[in-house]
């Protein structure tokens, strides 16, 4: 061997090491590159010509027709909970890979990953004589390492070949829920492992002939607990694809190859452009924010996730390097690709919710993270719940973005505070009432409350923090389903709020117990129970803390039998603070829950989120804060003491003289008890985390990583591009 | 030319000043932090998110952990508005949120016209919301098949 080897040398040994290829894993060309590819010949060449707009729209009309068609397909006849509320996607790309466009009502965060595993068959697969790419040919896939959000979710992937050239890949995804994992429904908190975490599908051929390959869905059957519903929901995805397939068929027949490989990249490369221009309406320089994440759903912990955007011209750069680094034997951590797709929903979601939902929008957009950070963590480490960093990726824009967009003299959408973004549902698993095995979970994790906005209160339980398109779903069709009962759902939960001149809308408590199984149990995977996460803008008041409270060693169904009168109103607090149960084991408790059995009767409860508060409490009309005793979102020593006002009790009438005098005076105390900034400083800033609290991340400075557990007597300090992943006992 | 840069807080181009937007208070140079020429207090989470479980049953009620959160509230110097919130670990820095390019800025708003009151943009993602709700009130109440809801 010697080091300077000729260029035919080179060529020899590159196409040896091709050719050889141990294993192709999740590959770093694809995984890290979230951006547009060039165009290809043929896009050139189409574009070059020149392209009519008002055929371009009309054909993108027929395109988004096509994919709401098959979407709706999915939604109707998917057999899984997901699929119920519309927690799925069906896209179209480009042949190189590219998302060009999902569907109207498709969750976002779909549009800025599902093109990995395609990307990843183009690369290897079309090659490939032992797998090949033929028309008729379908692909599955979930392992999140090549793309995706996370595991729960399994696509179908087709190309479209026409007049026997590729010219596009459709798409169908679908949130299935199980996945043969260690704890049921997909998103186990327990896994330790990456091997913990169920069936992981890279890219791989499926169908043939537009047929489902019997052998192959037999084996991914044995694979989950839920083999019907495996099976249902590939067949669902295959004929939604075979049918958008039918349709874009139609478009070629009618408008040409040219018209729609045109319109596909033309609608990228429109979307990339008016992305720019947006960024360069924002004054340049840098907003901060920062995020902490206070458990790892097995223990409280504190992580951080640190924010800085920088704009310059028309580039944004968003630079996430500080953050806590990834635990290797804790489910909390994300790949960067998943974390981006997530940023992406962010932004459609908050920031500017009319830009067309594609990859396109991330595309110009410069990210930076470290290697093996909670955001961007890789190897052995277990993913499984990357939905609390992915959550924290929704919102990480609102509060940066505010303040970039406030001064922007053309607004595209309200400016607001951040979405409570936590994943507050029950996952659940076990026996069903009539004797099959399931686990999945429920819909009312779709009712994050939303933040406040410059001028008006936020919207009660709005929507999940990853779609605004999603629906709360049916707990009647749930409870046909599963012996899941709710004694209390969607009652909005009294003085949890996100205060400031405007609150943040509310979230609905949720009380569940389980009947008629034999083994039933729930999971629950939020963090928030220490620090509270929907963060508060321009002077609002975050969300409060949020706990899960269990009545243990009861069965209700009895209690109630017994005095049907035991519990009138199934409300927490009441619950909780009155104890009406007699002989209940009665806790409070940390959001993080790794699958427990629930004895029938027993009952679990935990709360959807507010949304944070925008601008200062006492900037608050007093009328509003009548509004919200009316409707009993809130109790009166609460209205009194945070939004200083002065009113009669019985008749909700406010004393305007006195409030004024009140808040007059709340001011001038809030004067007396501040301390100019330089003062206080000296007397707040530690050069270190507090020594009792297990901390992860940076401090005072983004390149020192703290990893600190007093549990363990860990205390380490590590440079930032060099960081290594911390296991917990 | 004044530039709104928060709820409360603008920026002077003549002069180069962080101002309050509700009394006019001049905070401190615009190429600086604004915080500096503000007020701070270290808030226990507690007194505004109050514990709703009875602390004496219950260690965890609601309220965020003192010992791992806290509310850093920032005034005006002059009229009290709060004009930050800002929830950190105990000890842990301020951060420096807003950091802006003055000299960029004057450029960007040479040829602006002045703002004195931000426009409110559409709320689409309610909107939409909104509209999924009326498709979906319609779709189970409005098909004719007789039911009764």
């Amino acid at each position: 061997m010697h080091d300077n080897i000729s260029a035919e040398e080179q060529v020899l040994l590159d196409k040896f090491l091709a050719d050889n290829q141990l294993w192709l894993g999740p590959d770093p060309e694809i995984m890290r590159n979230h951006s547009l590819t060039p165009r290809s010949k043929m896009e050139d060449e189409i574009l070059k010509q020149g392209l009519d707009p008002h055929q371009v729209h009309h054909v993108r009309g027929l395109i988004n027709a096509a994919l709401s068609e098959a979407f709706e397909m999915c939604n109707q006849m998917g057999a899984a909970p997901g699929a119920k509320w519309g927690d799925l996607v069906t896209g179209i790309y480009t042949a190189q890979g590219d998302l060009a466009m999902i569907a109207p009502h498709g969750i976002i965060a779909f549009a800025a990953c599902c093109f990995y595993p395609v990307r990843f068959i183009v690369k290897n697969w079309i090659d490939d004589p032992t797998v090949g790419v033929r028309d008729g040919d379908g692909f599955i896939h979930n392992d999140a390492r090549y793309g995706g959000v996370h595991n729960t979710d399994q696509s179908m992937m087709m190309p479209l070949f026409y007049k026997g050239e590729l010219i596009c890949w459709l798409s169908a995804t679908i949130h299935e829920g199980e996945n043969g994992a260690c704890e049921p429904g997909g998103m186990p908190a327990a896994a330790e492992s990456k091997y913990d975490e169920g069936i992981k599908m890279s890219p791989f051929k499926v169908v043939e002939n537009f047929q489902l390959k019997r052998d192959l869905v037999t084996f991914l059957q044995n694979s989950v607990r839920d083999p019907k519903l495996q099976l249902e929901d590939m067949k669902v995805k295959l004929h939604a694809v075979m049918r958008l397939r039918d349709r874009i068929t139609a478009i070629l027949d009618q408008f040409g190859r040219d018209a729609l490989v045109g319109t596909l990249r033309t609608h990228l490369e429109d979307t990339e452009k008016e992305m720019r221009r947006r960024i360069r309406e924002m004054p340049d320089g840098t907003t901060r924010v920062l995020q902490f994440m206070d458990s790892s759903l097995r223990e409280n912990c504190l992580q951080k996730i640190s924010l800085a955007i920088t704009v310059k011209g028309d580039r944004l750069i968003m630079d996430f390097r500080g953050t806590a680094p990834q635990f290797m034997n804790r489910a909390v951590n994300t790949n960067i690709a998943s974390f981006k797709a997530a940023l992406c929903t962010g932004l459609l979601q908050n920031v500017w919710p009319d830009l067309p939902h594609t990859m396109a929008v991330l595309s110009p957009i410069e990210i930076l993270s470290d290697r093996n950070s909670i955001i961007d963590a890789e190897g052995e480490m277990p993913q499984a719940m990357s939905l609390m960093p992915l959550f924290k990726a929704c919102v990480a824009w609102t509060i940066p973005m505010a303040k970039f967009n406030y001064s922007v003299p053309t607004k595209y959408s309200a400016i607001i505070a951040s979405q409570y973004d936590q994943a507050a549902t029950f996952i659940y698993g076990g026996l069903t009432q009539h004797g099959d095995v399931t686990g999945n979970f429920c819909s009312d994790i779709n009712g994050n409350g939303q933040g406040a906005r410059s001028h008006a209160d936020g919207e009660h339980s709005i929507s999940p923090v990853f779609g605004f398109m999603c629906d709360s779903g049916e707990h009647e069709i749930n409870e046909e389903d599963t012996p899941i009962i709710r004694l209390g759902a969607q009652r909005l939960a009294k003085d949890r709020i996100g205060f400031g001149k405007y609150r943040g809308g509310m979230g609905y408590e949720q009380i569940a117990t389980a009947r008629g199984s034999g083994m039933w149990g729930f999971m629950t995977g939020c963090e928030g129970s220490k620090f509270p996460s929907a963060q508060g803008l321009f002077g609002g008041y975050s969300c409060p803390s949020y706990q899960l409270l269990k009545i243990k060693g009861i069965n209700v169904f009895e209690e109630l039998r017994k005095n049907p009168k035991v519990v009138e109103v199934f409300d927490i607090v009441k619950l909780m603070n009155e104890q009406p149960i007699p002989g209940g084991k009665y806790s409070s408790n940390d959001m993080g829950m790794t699958f427990e059995l629930c004895n029938e009767g027993e009952i679990y409860m935990i709360c959807q989120g507010a949304g944070g508060g925008y601008g200062d409490v006492i900037e608050r009309d007093p009328a509003l804060v009548m509004k919200d005793l009316q409707e009993d979102l809130m109790s009166h020593d609460i209205a009194r003491d945070i939004y200083q006002v002065v009113y009669d009790e019985a008749t909700l009438v406010v004393d305007e003289a006195a409030t004024q005098q009140r808040r007059a005076d709340y001011r001038k105390a809030r004067l007396a008890r501040g301390k100019p900034f330089d003062q206080f400083c000296k007397a707040w800033v530690t050069p270190e985390p507090p020594k009792d609290i297990p901390y992860f991340g940076s401090w005072d400075d983004t390149t020192k990583i703290h990893a600190q557990n007093p549990a363990i007597g860990l205390n380490v300090v590590m440079d930032a591009t060099q960081i290594q992943g911390v296991f917990m006992p | 030319m004044k530039v709104l840069i928060t709820e409360y807080l603008r920026i002077n181009l003549d002069t180069e000043q962080w101002e309050c937007r509700r009394c006019g208070h001049v905070h401190g140079s615009a190429r600086d932090n604004y915080k500096k020429g503000l007020l701070v207090y270290d808030r226990d989470p507690r007194e505004i998110h109050k514990p709703l479980l009875d602390p004496k049953k219950y260690a965890r009620t609601y309220s965020p952990d003192p010992k791992w959160c806290r509310i850093l509230e920032y005034y005006c110097s002059s009229c009290g508005t709060m004009v930050e919130a800002e929830y950190l670990p105990p000890g842990h820095p301020p951060l420096h949120d807003i950091e802006l390019d003055i000299d960029a800025l004057k450029l960007q708003w040479k040829d602006r016209k002045e703002v004195t009151e931000p426009t409110v943009g559409p709320d689409l993602a309610l909107e939409k919301v909104k509209n999924n709700r009326a498709l979906h009130a319609e779709h189970h109440h409005g098909h004719g098949h007789g039911h009764k809801h």
